[in-house]
């Protein structure tokens, strides 16, 4: 395949098609928003997409820039509050979230609230926001982002939405709900699991062009290589077509890549 | 047994659901005009030190020109709700307004980027914050607006949020598991921005509805700014559509374009080349201060703020915009 494509491009393909027909996701702005629009208008055309801020199930007519502007209620199904999506969560009534990047350790903790001391902290980021909420309640979570040592890292100074926590059986002992948890991160390099025992993340799937060595030389901690993993297959001209030309026709995601 | 874990994080306001109760008692319930100005309505119903909270969603349905009046009158040492709180939290944080905030979302414009001045204003060591996410704040108005002190949720568990929040582990009285107890916020007073209202405060809503149901009962005062003011036979004609009854209300003021540059769900679009003026102006201490005089301090009202920004054919431009003429 000669096709060309940047790695966001790719990211958004490998991600949409982790999106199965049917499934409800609440998504962020961003990439996982793009990756969404782009399942629905390829293999997923009865993905309901949920935003935290009481967007339900739109047809969205261009990317939204924030997650509760008008665009995500464009032709939906209902406009509601924050509390009624989280209580959705909550019941178990929503299959995937769909984060976007931040520091992530080896069990899929985010961090997107300080670098450095709390009460003085070098950066100040936003926090939460719906994050925590949406990984501690829907079934799986997704994170898309690119991959760097500095993004990889464990030594997060905050953990601002759960994964895994301390790996193992951490996350139940913590009260939150049984079955959920990280379920894939998807990266530039390739896309990764979880040991069903340790809880530590694992790569299932590398990208097209890349060797196994990148996946380490990427990351801050070691990402465990199973003796068995797959090959991402490139995007195809149809998803890099729909993509380019309906999904995100501004460049305002894929012109980052 | 492991030993349940509170937050070390502070509760800014009222707890006891009782004193709350005997304050909604005494509230002005009457069916009365309570139509205002902006200004009255900032000098009277917000002082120096009370909580408060906005409604909205940062750059959606905000109420924007209560907030620039809160930061022309200097109003000091306010508390503040930063349930998604973006282009609000990024003026109040101009005008160096508050002292504490309960943070879910704060300093960031999703995916405009991050404000530089309202980061500089939290890293300064300057303002308490204690830590949740977007469900414990929509939550924790839930419970003041029903009257109970605390909601349990499963959420934040196991996580620094929760680590730094006031928040408390319990366990449930019927299953033994681990919950989160949210506390009741009850804010001094609610800033809404709606679609339409009354002269006495009945408000509908287009789009989507945030936490302002519950913000509006929680709340000891409310100020609803609306972008017009429609006949209370309207409201009569759709009463599924009212979101807030007017009894909750204290102060109405009708503010057409009221949320710019934010958007208005069926109004008008964000206007995202102001947005990121303001952003790009932060970077630069002289000139942010020369676009706050000019944007805020010098404006005698808010229509002055709208004339300085291209007036009514910028709104035309933002009404097409939402509309996708």
């Amino acid at each position: 395949m000669s096709t060309q494509y940047n790695n966001m491009e790719l990211m958004i393909t490998i991600a949409a098609r982790n999106l199965e027909d049917g499934a409800v996701v609440v998504v962020g702005t961003g990439v996982p928003c793009a990756a969404a629009m782009l399942a629905q208008k390829t293999r997923s055309p009865n993905l309901t997409i949920l935003f935290e801020a009481g967007g339900v199930a739109p047809r969205l007519p261009a990317m939204p820039i924030s997650v509760g502007d008008s665009r995500t209620t464009h032709k939906g199904i209902k406009a509601t509050t924050m509390a009624e999506i989280m209580e959705m969560c909550q019941a178990g009534l929503v299959d995937y979230c769909f984060l976007g990047g931040a520091q992530i350790d080896r069990y899929g903790n985010l961090n997107s609230t300080v670098i450095g001391d709390y009460y003085r902290p070098k950066t100040r980021f936003p926090g939460s926001g719906g994050a925590n909420d949406l990984a501690s309640l829907t079934w799986r979570t997704l994170v898309v982002c690119p991959q760097s040592p500095r993004r990889f890292t464990d030594q997060i100074d905050f953990v601002t939405t759960p994964g895994y926590l301390t790996g193992g059986n951490a996350r139940e002992e913590a009260g939150l709900p049984k079955g959920t948890g990280p379920y894939r991160v998807i990266t530039d390099i390739g896309v990764y699991g979880y040991n069903e025992t340790t809880r530590a993340m694992e790569l299932r799937k590398l990208n097209p062009g890349r060797i196994v060595e990148d996946v380490n030389e990427n990351s801050g901690f070691e990402i465990l290589i199973p003796e068995e993993y797959g090959m991402v297959d490139p995007p195809t001209e149809e998803e890099l077509r729909i993509l380019r030309e309906e999904v995100d026709p501004d460049k305002i995601i894929i012109g980052r890549g | 047994m492991e030993e349940l874990k509170t937050g070390r994080g502070e509760i800014f306001t009222e707890m006891d659901s009782d004193s709350m109760r005997n304050y909604f008692r005494n509230k002005n319930k009457k069916l009365v005009s309570k139509e205002t100005t902006v200004k009255e309505a900032v000098s009277q119903y917000i002082g120096n030190g009370d909580y408060i909270a906005i409604g909205g969603f940062g750059g959606v349905r905000i109420p924007t020109s209560v907030l620039h009046e809160i930061v022309r009158q200097g109003k000091k040492d306010l508390g503040f709700s930063g349930h998604v709180a973006t282009h609000d939290c990024q003026i109040l944080a101009a005008g160096k307004c508050f002292n504490r905030c309960d943070a879910a979302y704060i300093v960031g414009l999703e995916a405009r980027g991050l404000s530089k001045h309202a980061r500089k204003v939290f890293q300064s060591g300057d303002i308490k914050v204690t830590e949740w996410s977007n469900a414990a704040l929509s939550w924790r108005f839930k419970a003041a607006a029903m009257g109970v002190p605390f909601l349990p949720a499963r959420t934040m568990l196991g996580t620094d949020t929760f680590e730094y929040s006031a928040g408390k582990e319990i366990l449930c009285p019927f299953t033994g598991n681990k919950l989160l107890a949210l506390p009741a916020l009850h804010p001094d007073v609610a800033v809404i921005h709606v679609n339409r209202a009354d002269v006495y405060g009945n408000c509908q809503i287009d789009g989507i509805i945030v936490a302002d149901d519950d913000i509006a009962k929680a709340s000891k005062r409310v100020i609803i700014t609306t972008e017009k003011i429609i006949d209370n036979e309207e409201i009569r004609n759709d009463p599924g559509k009212t979101i807030i009854p007017f009894w909750l209300v204290d102060a109405v003021i009708e503010v057409p374009f009221g949320s710019y540059p934010g958007n208005m769900p069926g109004e008008y679009f964000s206007d995202e080349e102001h947005l990121l003026e303001w952003l790009s102006v932060e970077n630069d201490e002289e000139r942010f201060v020369e676009f706050l005089e000019k944007n805020i301090y010098s404006c005698k009202n808010f229509n002055e703020y709208l004339m300085k920004n291209g007036g009514i054919e910028k709104m035309r431009k933002l009404r097409r915009l939402e509309k996708f003429i």
